[in-house]
């Protein structure tokens, strides 16, 4: 059982690598054909030719595409991932520094929309037809039709200028006070590592809003895709037996039906993640929440394009991770996957 | 012809809902064809006098930070909106039906360029995607178009695979190929029309999609620059002011935004539960 887990990650593993080559190629394509000239851009404005002919040396963009390539990807393994003109930090220390902000905002954001959509969609699946099924649909279609954006600001205008619930939507913490010491990266779980409560309940105000506008985007595909598996495992035969076999309602339900259902779920979270993805960068220039997607902008407003390709290849990175991990939950969880493999 | 617009009402009158995405529909595409003409102001005309005014008679939707008429902006808007989602989709449904018959009914090499290129597509969160491709070839509507059709161009591609691959070995395909049809005919005029209407429910559903990635490109700054009034660029306008309590400037565009998004998801809904009720969620 266990060597063909085994077989089953390193498997995952050899799938998942033509997608990382793609991510890394593709990147590489989009960002030469950027508009603009890098060398003059990093020479900046004063610089004479010579100049300029001088820095488009230094960064290898006189050579010809392919040994452009080979310089990329011997930087890509040592982790360098450039120099930021706006800021002059290397890429990777920026970016490793924002990163925290994005993940604890996708993640909570992810637990959120899971915590509502799942029940919803449960309680859908249970009782076709009613209120509740119906509330759901409403829900459902209404969610995927709010562009984040604009969820964002409609919350902002509610919660921080009509009632003044929320704080003021611009960044991570309010300049009173000053940020806990880095264990994580994730302000709400350093702080209360560093036992304080106050700054910990300070961080988590300021990630509310976000949050649930991110989750309220993703919630309806799940919400979806569990009410539509539920149905499908309830009406199975493998239920049918179980019910008539005398168990009672909530074992049939969560043991036999939900665990069952919970595959195709799994298999659409790869789908919520690129969504995610995407509108954390919306959600991020709402709120001036001072993440990767933030910064990306940043950098493309002032075509400065090294932050840019490390964002977009940190990205797609994760997201490749991600379907990766799905892909490995997915045979935990169903042994007949294990078995194939 | 008689049987196709009988079938059509049905489609239509079958589901009091669609009946109203389908009114609504209707609407909308009214208001593309007549925005400048319906506009009660024109859009660009700045009026500092009346900056930053709340609704009024005059100004239905109020005025934003240099006296534009909101409403007349967010009318106008309607046509640009739509002509990018549409032509977005329309691409991707052309190029990638193409590409996806050809690979499920020759198979062999045809097949591994386009799935190997979808999966590099799909390698990639989309709308991240879809902002590295505004940003390298440029700002202009012609790109957004581009970069929103590329990223829905495998759910075309994977999905026409799979329809003529179950198609391509079936009785009528051999039918034809035997009274002399050569195989390109063959999957031209009679495996892809069979095809058809499982990938007309994606394209429905596609829209809104389509709609709110180009719509959230442009609210951060790429491809449409103002003052072209488009949605996303009014919300995006309009989000510096919330914080003062200006809410109608980001509202109303955002608003027109959601129900066109809102009727396409509707209709596409419709259409697959009558097309293809096994999908339905």
């Amino acid at each position: 059982m266990r060597g063909s887990l085994f077989r089953l990650v390193g498997k995952r593993f050899a799938a998942a690598l033509p997608a990382l080559v793609a991510v890394v190629v593709v990147t590489f394509l989009l960002m030469r054909a950027m508009p603009g000239d890098p060398a003059a851009y990093f020479a900046g404005l004063s610089a004479t030719k010579e100049a300029i002919e001088e820095i488009r040396k230094k960064l290898g963009l006189d050579r010809s595409l392919p040994e452009q390539f080979v310089f990329y990807i011997r930087d890509l393994a040592r982790g360098d991932l450039g120099q930021s003109v706006t800021t002059g930090q290397p890429v990777t220390t920026e970016i490793a520094t924002r990163l925290p902000a994005s993940l604890e905002l996708t993640l909570f954001a992810l637990v959120l929309a899971l915590a509502v959509a799942l029940p919803l969609g449960v309680l859908a699946a249970t009782r076709p037809g009613s209120w509740v099924d119906h509330l759901s649909r409403v829900l459902t279609t209404t969610g995927v039709s709010l562009p984040t954006f604009f969820t964002g600001l409609l919350l902002i205008y509610v919660f921080y200028y009509l009632l003044g619930w929320a704080p003021a939507p611009l960044g991570r913490l309010d300049s009173v006070w000053s940020p806990p010491a880095r264990a994580t990266g994730f302000y709400v779980i350093d702080s209360l590592l560093a036992g304080d409560p106050a700054l910990a309940w300070a961080c988590a105000k300021q990630l509310v809003l976000p949050a649930i506008t991110m989750a309220l985007f993703v919630m309806a595909p799940i919400a979806r895709m569990t009410r539509a598996s539920m149905l499908g495992a309830l009406g199975s035969d493998f239920i049918r037996t179980a019910r008539a076999s005398g168990l009672t309602r909530a074992t049939v339900l969560y043991r036999y039906a939900f665990r069952n259902a919970m595959l195709p779920v799994v298999t659409t979270l790869g789908m919520v993640f690129s969504f995610m993805l995407g509108a954390n960068v919306l959600v991020e220039k709402v709120f001036a929440w001072p993440g990767i997607g933030s910064f990306a902008l940043d950098a493309l407003v002032a075509s400065d394009y090294a932050p840019v390709q490390g964002f977009v290849l940190t990205m797609a990175s994760i997201y490749v991770l991600l379907n990766l991990t799905i892909d490995i939950l997915y045979g935990l969880i169903d042994p007949r996957v294990r078995i194939e493999a | 012809m008689k049987a196709s617009l009988h079938h059509a009402r049905y489609v239509i009158t079958e589901n009091p809902v669609t009946l109203f995405a389908f009114g609504l529909l209707v609407l909308i595409v009214l208001v593309a064809l007549l925005g400048p003409w319906i506009a009660p102001y024109d859009p660009l005309t700045t009026n500092t006098v009346r900056k930053l005014e709340p609704p009024s008679r005059a100004h239905w939707f109020g005025t934003d930070q240099l006296g534009r008429d909101m409403l007349s902006r967010v009318l106008v808007a309607t046509r640009l909106d739509l002509i990018i989602a549409i032509g977005a989709v329309g691409l991707s449904f052309l190029v990638g039906t193409a590409a996806g018959a050809c690979a499920g009914f020759f198979g062999g090499w045809t097949d591994r360029i386009v799935s190997r290129l979808s999966d590099a597509i799909m390698a990639f969160p989309l709308f991240v995607l879809a902002m590295a491709i505004v940003a390298a070839l440029g700002n202009s509507i012609g790109n957004v178009i581009l970069a929103t059709a590329i990223i829905n161009l495998p759910f075309y591609a994977r999905m026409a695979r799979a329809e003529v691959n179950v198609r391509r070995e079936s009785g009528y395909v051999e039918a034809a190929r035997l009274s002399g049809n050569s195989a390109g005919r063959a999957l031209a005029f009679h495996v892809v029309p069979n095809a058809m209407p499982p990938m007309m429910v994606q394209v429905s559903l596609n829209l809104g999609w389509a709609m709110l990635n180009a719509a959230g490109l442009s609210f951060i700054g790429l491809g449409i620059r103002p003052p072209t009034p488009e949605w996303g660029i009014l919300v995006a306008e309009g989000a510096s002011f919330i914080l003062s309590g200006e809410w109608w400037i980001a509202l109303f565009p955002g608003l027109a935004l959601m129900v066109a998004v809102f009727c396409f998801n509707l209709l596409g809904d419709g259409l697959r539960d009558i097309i293809d009720p096994r999908r339905r969620t």
